[in-house]
Formats: structure tokens, C-alpha cells, sequence
């Protein structure tokens, strides 16, 4: 594919706000998760939950789309620059030729469980949500990528992607394709998930929940850590000046079972394949691997593998989910923006909160940071349902 | 890219075309649990006297098929006779999920059981809860390894749809399945977002033009989509992906036109060359 430019970025998660936070703790190995302390804090875990959102409501104007998701995601936007970015870019290119892809695992579910947690009776004795939470828009898949249409004032293709935890990973694959059709010029993608019961007790019901911080790779694994995040980029065709690109996507089903991934790794092999092609390169020209790496026994030993059979032992591949703990649908973007760090900073995050590898790693899979000049960087992201999607990012020669 | 600059790149790309065969056609609503049904009735004919209450897809194993959500049967009803009108192995078919909602009443379930007994949350309707639940069973029970996505824009839903498939023609997939399905409301959650009864359709689209196949072109422009109206919007007006009507209308009725609702102020125009 030809690359798109990434003019701008940035990402909102338990590290702090803005892209100057995730590489600062990513370099001091500085960890976001904490004792769960979200809701009623009744389940023994661990979460990267984003400081503030409490007090930071949407302004005036947007009351429509009040909730913990759509508060994340208008901190996000704030953050590096971006709104301005984004203003700038509509003006230039006109807001009907930018598109909005955003991804997202539950949108804002959360403020359907708390209509649920607070219902009134009718005259009839029918339970009502309460008057201000008689608001569609929040109640449904789609209340980001509206939000953010809105806030942002772009007029091109507006669609929510909601392929589980590889969500905001195929929104690159989706943006490049709506500008190679030449259905707009450039794209706003993005993506963000908040903590709600919905998934923190939905993941608790499947036995994939550590009491623990997360431990990815280690032989002694035992789980998640649920997190929350926001991020978005700018694509662009042709843009002079920007030395970040999106190379290459690559996406794939396991078909094999709606929870659990193929236990050869087939779809995450055919997702990592499918994007090395499409960006015209070898493995072995890959610098950095974000690893999906969830932490859970069954993810992180497939990955492995599929990593291994890949990849020359040289790769540098490693979990950030110790830091920002699985923000779900948000995890595609974040940890794609964490690429961009890698390559701009020359910054190779390893593994955190992990002492002893499981077996199933080959030597791709590192613990330790690593402070080397890459080329390429690439990132996995997988889903519910065996939804896969491989990212190759790289810079303009 | 090299030597085009931004603009000859943009005006060359708005030329291109964004067209497609459509090769099958899928369809189940209430009273209609076919493409043949949907056809005879857009065209004057009678409703079917006995239609079934819900859809029994065969790519799942009969077990299966009464578990599963309603949202999950009837997508999969409509993709797998969409695949079979098309003379398409659905194993090969890239696939495109469109639905609005999901499954409202997984939503409810879960909703309402965090408000009483989160504990007891039933790991099978967790992993049913997600957008992509449709997608997962049918990519499983295809055994089909290509790509699948599952998208929603509100009321757009169909037509944002509709355009992610056209691009992955052009992207260079020889055909696509899109699915647009979306299923009842249930509990309070239907106050506020309400759709009745299952509907569903499928395209299998293809990138040559074929003999004896209608022909589809897509421009997205300012306008507003006219509320779906005919037989169709009569009997599945009241659910969620009804916005998809007026294609499907079309295809049935020979009409060479259909405006599809793509968001605020935004409508996909469709021509339809019937062949």
C-alpha cells in the first residue's frame, strides 16, 4: 500500500495524559495500575484507571453525550495539540474529505448501567430510566464516534468499529482503505474505553482477571489487568513534512472460538503475515513488536509462538499491559501510538511487572527496555470472536 | 506517490468509482423469512402463510441454533443465503457486520444483572455481548479466516456499512459479505433505544460486472435520505436497521435508485443498474 502520513497523535491512559506522559513512564518503567478502586471496588484486582474524569465534564454543549467514555475521549483530544490539528486539517482538505474511524469494545455502557442502577417507576409501575438518562446516543455502539463528529465538526465518512480488544487497530486498515478509494483525503482514527462493570465483572465471569498486576509472558501469569484509555492519529496521503507513516495493516479471523484464540496462533500468524506483504517488508526489518501480550495463560503463549515462527531471534517484542493494564477497544490505539514513540524516540518498551518468561518464548520476547534506533515498528492487536489485526508503522526515508 | 502532488492525488481519487455486483442476496424479517418472500410482497404478492417466529441458521449446529442470540440467527440466516445465492464457499468471503444495536437484549441482561448480582454474570452472555458476536460465530462456524468487521453508526449503520465494503472491493478483495442485521429491544432499555422484531439482509458484492447481476454505484453526498416507505418499512419499519430498506426495496421492485441515510445531513445514493 502506499504510506499514509501520521501528521499528528496522542494518548490518554493510567500514565498520564498526552504523548510526553506515556513515553516518560514507558522510559522510567513506571507502571499505572492500582488496586482496584472503581465503583464499589468489590472485585480483588488491579486497574489503569485515568486520573480526573470525575471532574472533568463535557462542556455545556455537549451534554447530550455526557459519560465516562465520551469524557475520556474529549480529555484525549485535548491533549499534544490535536484539536487544533484537527481544525487545521478541515479547514485545508474541507471537513466532508476527512473521515472519523473510531474504535471502541463497549462505548459507554457504562452510563446504560447506571440508568439500570437507578430506575424509576412509571404510573403503570414500569421501570423508566431516569429523565437525564433518556439519551439514545449514549446508549449505543456508536455514541463516540457521534460525539466526536460533533465535537470535531468533520463531515466524511463517520462509522464506529467495534471488533472487541482489536477495535482501534482496525480503524488504521479501515481509514487507509476509505482514502485509497479516494471516499476522503485524510482520516481521523482513534479509538477509547472506559472501566465499567459490564467488563471488569463480564472478564471476572471467564476466569481472566489477576488479583495481581498483570504479569505478560511470565510462566507464572494469571490474568488481566482492565484498563482504560484514549488515543487518536491523523492519517494523511501526501503529507510533506510528517516522518511517521502507517506502512501496512493486515487482518484476520481464527475461526475457532468466540473467547479463546487458535491454539497454533493461526489468525494472529495470517494478521502479522498479511501486514509485513502489504507493507513490503521482511520480518526481519521490524525493530519493535507490541505484543497483544494480555497477560491471560492462553493469549500470551499463542503469541509467542506465532511470534517465533515469524520473526528472527533479533526482534524486540514486548506487553505494555503492565503499564497501561488491557484498555479493550482502546488497546489498538494506544499501544500503535506507543509504536510511534518507538520509532521517533528510538524507545523499545520491554515487559513489565515480569520476571521469569514462559517457556512458549522464544528470545523475541524481552522484559527490558531497550534504547535502539528502529525503522519499523509494528503492533497486534486481538479480539473476542478470534478478530485479528497487525500493524506496520515506519518513517519517511 | 512520488512527483503527484496532494491535490492531483485527491482530484484523481474522486474519480474513482465506487461500484460493485451484487451476486446474492439475503433477507429475513418477521413474516419474511426470505429473499423470495421480501421480492413477492414489494411487488404485489401475499405474505407467506406460515413463516417461522425465528431463524434456524444452518451453519450452526442444531444446539446452537436455539442458544444462540437472536441478533447472532439472524445474521447468520441471511449471510449463509446470501453466500448460497451468490455460488460463494463462505469460508472465502472477507466479511462486513453491520448493526446498529448489537443484541439489545444481551445488553439488558447484563445491565440489569450488574444493578442486582454482578457476580453472577453468565461468561457465555459476556462473550455474546460483544459487536462482533455475529461475526466471531460466523467466521467459526464458516471456518473462514478472512477478515471480519462489525460496525455501527447509529441510524447510518447500513450505509456506513454499505461503504466499508465497497472499499475493500476496491481495496482489491474480489467479493465481500456485508451483513446488516439488528434484533428487539427488551426491559427499560427500550424506551430509549427501541427496535421490534428480528430483520436482517446480506450482499455478497463482487468487483466485475456479471451477467444477469445488478449493478450498484455509490456517491456519499449532502442530502437527507427520505424515511423508508413501501411494503418492506410497513412490516420492518419499527426495527433498528430499517434504515436499509429502501435498497433492498429496490432491488426487489426494479427501481434504478435508492437514497440511504449516511449520518447528519449525509445520504449514499445508489444506482442500481438492474440487468
Amino acid at each position: 500500500m502506499p504510506p499514509l502520513a501520521i501528521p499528528a497523535y496522542t494518548a490518554t491512559t493510567a500514565l498520564g495524559r498526552g504523548r510526553e506522559a506515556q513515553a516518560e513512564a514507558l522510559r522510567a518503567r513506571r507502571g499505572g495500575l492500582r488496586r482496584n478502586d472503581f465503583g464499589t471496588a468489590a472485585l480483588d484486582t488491579w486497574i489503569g484507571r485515568v486520573d480526573g474524569l470525575e471532574q472533568a465534564p463535557l462542556p455545556e454543549q455537549f451534554m447530550r453525550w455526557e459519560c465516562r467514555n465520551n469524557r475520556l475521549a474529549w480529555l484525549a483530544l485535548q491533549q499534544d495539540g490535536m484539536l487544533d490539528a484537527i481544525a487545521a486539517l478541515r479547514e485545508r482538505v474541507g471537513a466532508e474529505r476527512v473521515a472519523l474511524v473510531l474504535g471502541t469494545s463497549t462505548a459507554s455502557i457504562g452510563e446504560t448501567e447506571a440508568a439500570y442502577a437507578d430506575l424509576h417507576e412509571d404510573a403503570d409501575g414500569q421501570p423508566q430510566f431516569a429523565p437525564g438518562m433518556r439519551r439514545p446516543i449514549v446508549h449505543t455502539p456508536h455514541s463516540l464516534g457521534d460525539f466526536v463528529q460533533h465535537a470535531t465538526g468533520l463531515r466524511g465518512p463517520c462509522v464506529t468499529v467495534a471488533t472487541a480488544c482489536s477495535s482501534s487497530a482496525k480503524v488504521f486498515a479501515q481509514a487507509a482503505r476509505l482514502i485509497a478509494a479516494g471516499v476522503a483525503d485524510a482520516a481521523l482514527v482513534g479509538g477509547v474505553d472506559t472501566l465499567c462493570g459490564s467488563v471488569l465483572y463480564g472478564f471476572n465471569s471467564l476466569g481472566l482477571v489477576s488479583t495481581q498486576a498483570c504479569r505478560p509472558f511470565d510462566a507464572a501469569r494469571d490474568g488481566l489487568s482492565l484498563g482504560e484509555a484514549g488515543g487518536f492519529a491523523l492519517l494523511e496521503r501526501g503529507h510533506a513534512g510528517s516522518t511517521l507513516q502507517l506502512r501496512g495493516y493486515g487482518e484476520s479471523s481464527d475461526a475457532h472460538h468466540m473467547s479463546t484464540p487458535h491454539p497454533e496462533g493461526l489468525g494472529a500468524r495470517l494478521a502479522m503475515a498479511d501486514a509485513l506483504a502489504r507493507a513490503g517488508i521482511d520480518a526481519a526489518q521490524v525493530g519493535y513488536l507490541n505484543l497483544h501480550g494480555t497477560a491471560t495463560p492462553a493469549n500470551d503463549a499463542v503469541e509467542a509462538r506465532a511470534v517465533a515462527a515469524l520473526f528472527p531471534d533479533t526482534l524486540h517484542a514486548g506487553s505494555t499491559k503492565g503499564w497501561t493494564g488491557h484498555t479493550l477497544g482502546a488497546a489498538g490505539i494506544v499501544e500503535s501510538i506507543f509504536a510511534l514513540i518507538a520509532l521517533q524516540d528510538g524507545l523499545l518498551p520491554g515487559t513489565l511487572n515480569s520476571s521469569d518468561a514462559d517457556p512458549a518464548c522464544g528470545p523475541q520476547i524481552r522484559f527490558d527496555n531497550v534504547d535502539r534506533v528502529i525503522t519499523h515498528a509494528m503492533n497486534n492487536s486481538f479480539g473476542f470472536g478470534g478478530n485479528n489485526c497487525s500493524l506496520v508503522f515506519g518513517r519517511a526515508a | 506517490m512520488t512527483g503527484v502532488t496532494r491535490q492531483q492525488d485527491a482530484v484523481g481519487a474522486r474519480r474513482a468509482e465506487l461500484a460493485a455486483s451484487v451476486e446474492g442476496i439475503g433477507f429475513w424479517s418477521q413474516g419474511l423469512p426470505s429473499w423470495d418472500a421480501a421480492r413477492e410482497v414489494v411487488n404485489g404478492g401475499a405474505m407467506p402463510d406460515a413463516a417461522p417466529s425465528r431463524p434456524s441458521p444452518q451453519l450452526l449446529a442444531p444446539n446452537e441454533r436455539r442458544r444462540a442470540p437472536g441478533s447472532v440467527a439472524v445474521a447468520l440466516e441471511v449471510a449463509l443465503a446470501a453466500c448460497a445465492a451468490a455460488g460463494r464457499d463462505p469460508a472465502t468471503l472477507p466479511s462486513v457486520f453491520a448493526s446498529m444495536h448489537g443484541d439489545l437484549a444481551i445488553t439488558d441482561y447484563m445491565c440489569a444483572t450488574l444493578s442486582v448480582d454482578p457476580q453472577a454474570i453468565s461468561p457465555t452472555r459476556f462473550h455474546n455481548s460483544v459487536h462482533n458476536a455475529a461475526a466471531g460465530y460466523w467466521t467459526i462456524g464458516a471456518g473462514c479466516v478472512q477478515p471480519a468487521t462489525a460496525v455501527s453508526s447509529f441510524d447510518a449503520t447500513f450505509a456506513q456499512g454499505l461503504l466499508e465494503a465497497l472499499v475493500q472491493l476496491h481495496a482489491g478483495a474480489p467479493a465481500v459479505l456485508l451483513v446488516a442485521y439488528d434484533a428487539p429491544s427488551a426491559g427499560p432499555l427500550a424506551q430509549v433505544s427501541p427496535s421490534i422484531g428480528l430483520l436482517g439482509a446480506a450482499l455478497v458484492l463482487s468487483q466485475s460486472p456479471i451477467a444477469g447481476r445488478p449493478r450498484i454505484r455509490c456517491t456519499l453526498r449532502d442530502a437527507q435520505a427520505p424515511a423508508p416507505v413501501g411494503p418492506l418499512a410497513e412490516i420492518a419499519g419499527d426495527n433498528a436497521m430499517a434504515p436499509m430498506l429502501p435498497l433492498f426495496t429496490a432491488l426487489a421492485s426494479g427501481d434504478d435508485l435508492a437514497c440511504l441515510h449516511a449520518g447528519p445531513g449525509r445520504a449514499l445514493r445508489v444506482e442500481i443498474s438492474h440487468a
